[in-house]
């Protein structure tokens, strides 16, 4: 075998300026869909964390209908307290869940007393919106909070941030809410502002944040009575099995009509950004196919060279003896080199220019988000890339490599 | 030494010229080629029958044309005729497929070429290990003595770690010879060996041929069309239009 290399090595370097061009094909190729893949992989993932760990959660649970008709907040889907309550037993007994967070949704007018505005507000209980959407501290934009481990309490509201600075409202100012409760009768309460909430990608992305307690005072509220129930996995990896256990949990429990009570929804079904990650997907495949189009012509039409340049030597090696296999693993040794080299340099380009995008902490802006590009790349993305090329290689010199060993000496050795 | 079937007044029967009680190592009867191009078909051999005794070094002389390329590509297992039987070492090889002619011709048959034929990315050394390494899959350490011993053998020991194209054409023949002869083969075949060099080194080339014949008692049947070199030759075999017009030998014994 040794011996095989190194033959196919001598040849490889006796067309120096060939193979370095076919490498180099290769090496784009390659570097192309590293780059590319750890990339779109790294925004795609960091995305997808800003928007289920912000607000969205991993899961959320209403009732059916609900998500339908979400633009106007409608009071009249609130789980009732006795089947929030079912659905926390479900909740709890979940091992696979790592936290579950209650919420109120209400569309109400703002005003700084002044000027008045629609917005929408969330209302949550900070302790378990924590554990769901535990970035949603990185998007407030306040003095006092970093310093208090908590999100607000009874009587404070985190504002939106264009609301905020439409109405030119600032941190410690009071405003009021005015909500229509679900009987048709309007009710209002005061805040004080402790925070401004930055926006983000996604249906609850511009929402304004109070407590739990003051939106069933707001709303004339009685017990725990709840919008919606957002969820955080423990895995997130693991994400559609544990969808799939949750969903047939809460199958069986039915509405007096028969039909199910609840509605279970996975953060993709809820965001637009689910698209946008299926497109950058789609993406990175087409980038993978273009880079095993490169392989497979830059070394087919190589190799088919290299067989044609080198009949008389076939012939000769034929004729003193050389076993047609012989002759064929020659030629795919030669293949396979091109392959096993355009790969290596190609990944080494590939992860140096990661390394080297994470060290220069490139920034960018999403969706209104500053972002800073940190892409990695996994050991499993770089062998699955690694044994594509090799194999693509050995495929595409196989053709070649056939013609070569099925040549007949005399023809070969007449050959000029 | 060396037999030789001639046609006589029938087309099929032949002279045996042979040493009484010898085994012919080459032994073809009746054999025929014919190339097909297209309509026309051209007869390169015709019904040509002869032996060879082991040890024999047999030259095949006749004009460009005249079907000694052809015949050598019969004896090498290159190629098959298109009637007739060839027997090499006492086996018949024109009935041989592809892979064990291919193993056929490692075993028993070393090859030298007109143009050299050397592998121009392996060495010196490299070239005439060749067989021994790609083809017989001998171990390097029984390789490399036979293979320092065969370069000696021609001449060439100083020139090793040089490749083909740092030698002159001389030097890549003697090379080739070793090449051909280092897996010690009962037959060798060179189809003009001497076209490509001057005169005085093809004088050299065929001396050390046949001092080689004298050293390991191989066989070898080279063609030529160049007369200075006819004489080198023990025995002759004289080539007309596909047909042997006549041989001649220093030594030969009817039967
Ligand atoms: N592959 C071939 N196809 C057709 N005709 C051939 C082929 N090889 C040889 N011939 C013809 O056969 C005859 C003998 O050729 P060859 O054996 O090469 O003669 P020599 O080697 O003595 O010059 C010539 O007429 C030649 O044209
Ligand atoms: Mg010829």
């Amino acid at each position: 075998m040794l011996n095989i290399f190194k033959l196919a090595a001598r040849n490889l370097r006796r067309y120096l300026r060939r193979t370095l061009l076919t490498v180099l094909l290769i090496v784009l190729g390659v570097t192309l869909v590293i780059l590319f893949s750890g990339l779109s992989g790294s925004f795609k993932s960091m995305m997808i964390g800003i928007i289920t760990d912000s607000n969205l959660g991993h899961l959320q649970l209403h009732r059916k209908g609900y998500v339908a008709s979400i633009d106007t907040l409608p009071l009249n889907f609130n789980l009732k307290p006795a089947e929030y309550a079912q659905l926390r037993e479900k909740l709890d007994t979940d091992p696979q869940i790592a936290g579950y967070a209650p919420r109120i949704k209400v569309g109400a007018m703002l005003s700084n007393f002044m000027e008045t505005t629609s917005v929408r507000i969330t209302a949550i209980d900070p302790d378990k919106e924590l554990v769901v959407s535990p970035a949603l501290p990185d998007r407030i934009k306040s003095k006092a909070w970093n310093k208090a481990r908590h999100l607000l309490g009874p009587g404070e509201i985190l504002v939106p941030m264009k609301i905020a600075n439409a109405l030119s409202i600032k941190e410690d100012d009071a405003i009021v809410l005015v909500a229509t409760n679900r009987d048709g009768s309007v009710n209002g309460l005061t805040f004080k502002v402790v925070g401004l909430v930055e926006d983000v990608a996604g249906p609850q992305g511009k929402d304004g944040f109070i407590h739990l307690q003051d939106a069933r005072t707001l709303l004339r509220i009685d017990g725990e009575e709840v919008s919606e129930v957002a969820v955080r996995v423990k895995d997130f990896s693991r994400l559609e099995k544990v969808r799939k256990h949750l969903a047939a949990g809460i199958a069986d429990v039915k509405n007096p009509g028969g039909k199910p009570l609840f509605e279970l929804h996975s953060w993709a079904e809820l965001t637009p950004f689910a698209t946008i990650a299926k497109m950058i997907d789609l993406l990175t495949v087409t980038m993978k196919i273009i880079m095993i189009g490169i392989v497979l012509i830059s070394i087919l039409n190589v190799m088919l060279m290299s067989v044609y340049e080198r009949v008389r030597e076939i012939g000769t090696i034929a004729a003193i003896g050389t076993s047609p296999m012989r002759i064929m693993g020659l030629f795919l040794a030669e293949g396979l080199f091109l392959g096993l080299i355009g790969a290596t340099i190609g990944i080494v380009i590939g992860v140096g220019g990661i390394a080297l995008l994470n060290l220069f902490k490139v920034q960018f802006t999403f969706a209104q988000m500053n972002l800073v590009l940190a892409p990695t790349i996994q050991v499993s993305e770089i062998l699955t890339v690694s044994a594509t090329v090799l194999f693509m290689a050995v495929a595409a010199t196989l053709q070649p490599a056939w013609k070569a060993s099925r040549m007949e000496p005399v023809d070969a050795l007449r050959h000029v | 030494m060396v037999v030789i079937y001639k046609p006589r007044l029938a087309r099929n029967a032949a002279i045996c010229l042979t040493k009484e009680g010898n085994v012919a190592l080459i032994e073809i009867r009746d054999v025929s080629k014919v190339y097909a191009l297209g309509e026309v078909s051209q007869q390169a051999l015709k019904d040509i029958s002869l032996s060879i005794d082991k040890g024999a070094f047999v030259s095949i002389v006749g004009p460009s044309g005249s079907g000694k390329t052809t015949l050598l590509n019969l004896l090498g297992c290159l190629d098959k005729p298109t009637s007739g039987e060839v027997f090499i070492n006492g086996t018949r090889t024109d009935q041989l497929n592809r892979r064990d002619a291919a193993r056929f011709r490692g075993d028993h048959l070393g090859f030298i070429f007109q143009s050299f034929n050397l592998i121009p990315v392996l060495t010196v050394f490299e070239n005439v290990e060749y067989p021994l390494q790609m083809i017989k899959d001998e171990p390097q350490s029984i390789r490399r003595p036979k293979v320092l011993a065969m370069l000696e053998a021609v001449g060439m020991a100083e020139h090793v770690r040089k490749l083909p194209d740092q030698l002159s054409g001389g030097q890549r023949q003697r090379v080739a010879i070793a090449r051909a002869l280092v897996a010690s083969p009962k037959l060798v075949l060179a189809d003009e060996p001497t076209a490509s060099l001057d005169h005085v080194t093809a004088h050299n080339i065929i001396t050390l041929m046949r001092g080689m014949r004298d050293t390991y008692g191989t066989t070898f049947v080279f063609s030529t069309h160049d007369p200075r070199i006819v004489g080198e030759a023990e025995t002759r075999i004289a080539l007309e239009d596909g047909q042997i017009e006549g041989t001649t030998q220093e030594e030969a014994v009817s039967c």
